[in-house]
């Protein structure tokens, strides 16, 4: 395997919160390989955002931070904020979910496209600028007549594919997009996707494609991540994950997109987890209709399986770490509820 | 860029014409207030003891006796051409009131809001840029000082502090009688009067009588400012585009400068317009307690004095510059902030 462009070992993020700490990244591997696209979706509130903004150390003050974020060989948390900045932008970029709101009112295309390039290639001339500025723009399909536009002038779907441009302008390694098209109807959204599906074909970027929709992911991703409580729960080539889901948690969240298409209901019963006082054991065993005895007792050890898939789920062992009678199954009022659908 | 500047002039074009009735709403609205207060212009302006003949007679003589409808027409006529009307109690043209009068109080009130927004706006700047530290704590408690303590109770102290203890500077009137007297009148604005002259002596004296009382009021205001500031960094710090920039690695002092300040300011404008208002309300006080000879101290004697005629005048002349501040402010805004032109 080529050497990744990013390697996050064992990553933590805590917000502080009136209530205790909360545990948004919970010791979080992940590696990302040049010019792959990789998917990451759970319910909202599993810790996406906080893990993509985590890569690039983009958290609100006072946010703790811990474990490795490894670019090129260097660790990107415990770097000072300076040279972090000097890393957001041309060597890892982020889009965001709401692009309406992503541009300054006051500043046109062209302003935003010369302060981000003048900020990481001071020597560049105002010609050669312009030229970049075009064909970054040009390859997400603005035309160079609307250079000189503001933001207003645009629809949420352009200004999406502007704010693409910008982060594709200074030629990242690694690009995040943050739920990018949920604020977009569905028509503009299947553009941005297949627009950041060709990036690696087109400049070999890699791409971490935060989403709650598993649609997109089929669609677009190599690689799939499920985050559940802060943790990725199962991880896999996204073609294999899908066809045969082997932790729960995938396996009810593909049951729900799925259902929600045929549009009966059908809902994970019950909420997610508390990131401040967390149950014990495996995070999902209040709501997993696999849930054995030891599922309360013990967090999962993640394994590798045969088909080079991470999963963390004591159905898939380790059968010595469980103790006797621990693949009994877990009784418990709640389990006729989560049974019912 | 065609389309866009032709809908900024239509846009500027319908906010020109929407000036015309809000000053006929103005003109009515005083003209009916004059009526409703109480008394009858004439009895209230010459006192109990004139004569019945001679009320009757001035009342005939300023149109008090006609209909109404008479009285609003002509009143309405003669604004129109620039006729503010003639003071019962010192037979004065309103006109001249506002030519030499408005001076000084335009004198004062620029001052006062160059004080207000070189204090005021950095201030606020660095207070919401560094919301909460001690920076922030200080410029508070200043900011909520200076809104809390009344125009002339500030203007006293500084009177007894700066002229009486320190007799640093004068206390009292626009300038000294000597110069006063040494000086000839272009434009009834002092300061620049000297200049045109090249009497630097003049200038000085001016200057320095222009001192406190533009302090005074310019630190009030400079309270309004610093809050609303502060405020608006503080918001703005929190948008989204802030952290799309931080997300392509620009550096901090530009993402503060450029794109927070910058935006944080552009409501201050507007509120800018609207503090006009306040600001002359302001004057009236500043110039009574530094007996500065200006419109609102002119305004103060005559309510004291009863003489309505003077009052509609300068009411009037007070409306319309707050409703042509809040047309230049929004022709900046236009020009600043790209969605306003669509709007
Ligand atoms: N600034 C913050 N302060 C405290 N808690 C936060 C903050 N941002 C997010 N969280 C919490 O962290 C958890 C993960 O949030 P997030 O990363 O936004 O999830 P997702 O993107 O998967 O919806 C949520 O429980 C959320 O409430
Ligand atoms: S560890 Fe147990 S509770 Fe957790 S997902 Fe697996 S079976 Fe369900
Ligand atoms: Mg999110």
């Amino acid at each position: 395997m080529t050497e990744p462009v990013v390697s996050v070992r064992d990553l933590r993020v805590y917000y502080g919160t009136p209530r205790g700490p909360a545990r948004a990244v919970d010791r979080v591997a992940l590696d990302i390989a040049p010019g792959e696209t990789l998917g990451v979706v759970g319910e909202s509130g599993s810790g996406k955002s906080t893990l993509g903004r985590g890569i690039l150390g983009l958290l609100p003050e006072g946010t703790g931070i811990a474990g490795e974020v490894l670019y090129q060989g260097r660790n990107l948390v415990g770097m000072s904020k300076e040279e972090l900045r000097h890393m957001r932008g041309p060597e890892l970029g982020l889009i965001f979910q709401e692009p309406m709101t992503r541009l300054n009112p006051l500043l046109r295309i062209q302003e935003h496209f010369e302060e981000t390039l003048r900020q990481h290639h001071p020597k560049l001339d105002r010609d050669e600028i312009r030229r970049r500025a075009l064909e970054a723009l040009g390859r997400t399909g603005i035309p160079p007549t609307r250079y000189k536009q503001y933001p207003h002038e645009f629809s949420g779907g352009m200004r999406q594919r502007i704010m693409i441009a910008l982060a594709l302008v200074l030629k990242p390694k690694l690009l995040i997009a943050d739920e990018p098209t949920t604020a977009l109807d569905v028509i503009v959204e299947a553009q941005i996707i297949r627009l950041l599906a060709d990036l690696k074909k087109t400049s070999g970027t890699a791409v971490m494609l935060i989403t709650h929709n598993l649609g997109i992911v089929a669609e677009a991703c190599d690689r799939v991540a499920v985050m559940y409580g802060g943790k990725i729960v199962e991880e896999g080539d996204a073609r294999k994950v899908f066809a045969n889901p082997v932790h729960p948690y995938t396996r009810e969240l593909l049951r729900s997109t799925i259902s929600l298409e045929t549009k009966s209901l059908h809902t994970i019963p019950g909420a997610p987890p508390s990131l401040i006082t967390p149950p014990p054991g495996c995070l999902f065993h209040p709501r997993c209709p696999d849930a054995m005895r030891v599922c309360a007792l013990k967090a999962p050890i993640e394994q590798r399986l045969e088909d080079g898939r991470r999963v963390q789920c004591w159905r898939h062992g380790p059968a010595e770490a469980i103790p006797d009678g621990g693949t009994e199954p877990l009784e418990r009022e709640e389990i006729a509820v989560a049974n019912e659908a | 860029m065609a389309a866009s500047g032709s809908s900024l002039k239509s846009y500027l074009l319908v906010r020109i014409a929407m000036v015309i009735p809000t000053i006929l709403i103005l003109l009515t609205l005083v003209f009916l207030l004059m009526r409703v207060a109480p008394g009858n212009p004439v009895t209230a302006a010459l006192g109990g003891h004139a004569p019945p003949a001679v009320i009757k007679e001035l009342t005939h003589q300023l149109g008090y006796d006609r209909p109404l409808y008479q009285q609003f027409g002509l009143y309405v006529w003669h604004i129109l051409h620039g006729n503010f009307g003639t003071t019962i109690t010192d037979k004065r043209q309103v006109t001249e009131i506002i030519l030499q009068n408005g001076a000084a109080t335009l004198e004062l009130t620029v001052a006062a809001m160059i004080v207000a927004l070189l204090v005021g706006v950095p201030i606020g700047l660095l207070a919401g840029r560094f919301r909460d530290r001690p920076v922030d704590a200080v410029t508070r408690l200043f900011g909520v000082v200076m809104y809390a303590m009344p125009v002339f109770v500030l203007g006293l102290l500084a009177q007894i502090l700066f002229g009486s203890i320190l007799n640093w500077l004068p206390i009292s009137g626009q300038a000294s009688p000597l110069t006063t007297a040494l000086m000839t009148t272009h434009t009834n604005i002092l300061l620049m009067d000297a200049v045109i002259d090249g009497n630097w002596p003049a200038f000085w004296d001016v200057f320095d009588h222009l001192i406190l009382p533009a302090t005074t009021l310019g630190l009030v205001f400079a309270g309004v400012f610093i809050r609303l500031v502060r405020v608006n960094v503080i918001r703005t710090l929190k948008d989204d585009y802030i952290e799309a920039a931080r997300a392509r690695g620009i550096r901090e002092r530009a993402v503060v400068y450029r794109h927070a300040f910058r935006n944080a300011l552009v409501p201050v404008i507007t509120v800018i317009g609207l503090e006009v208002a306040l600001l002359m309300g302001g004057a009236v006080l500043t110039e009574t307690t530094f007996n500065w000879p200006g419109i609102g101290h002119a305004l103060y004697i005559y309510l004291e004095n009863r003489d309505y005629a003077a009052v509609q005048g300068i009411v009037i002349v007070f409306g319309l510059v707050v409703v042509a501040s809040s047309l230049v402010v929004d022709f900046i805004s236009a020009l600043i902030d790209p969605r306003m032109r669509y709007k």
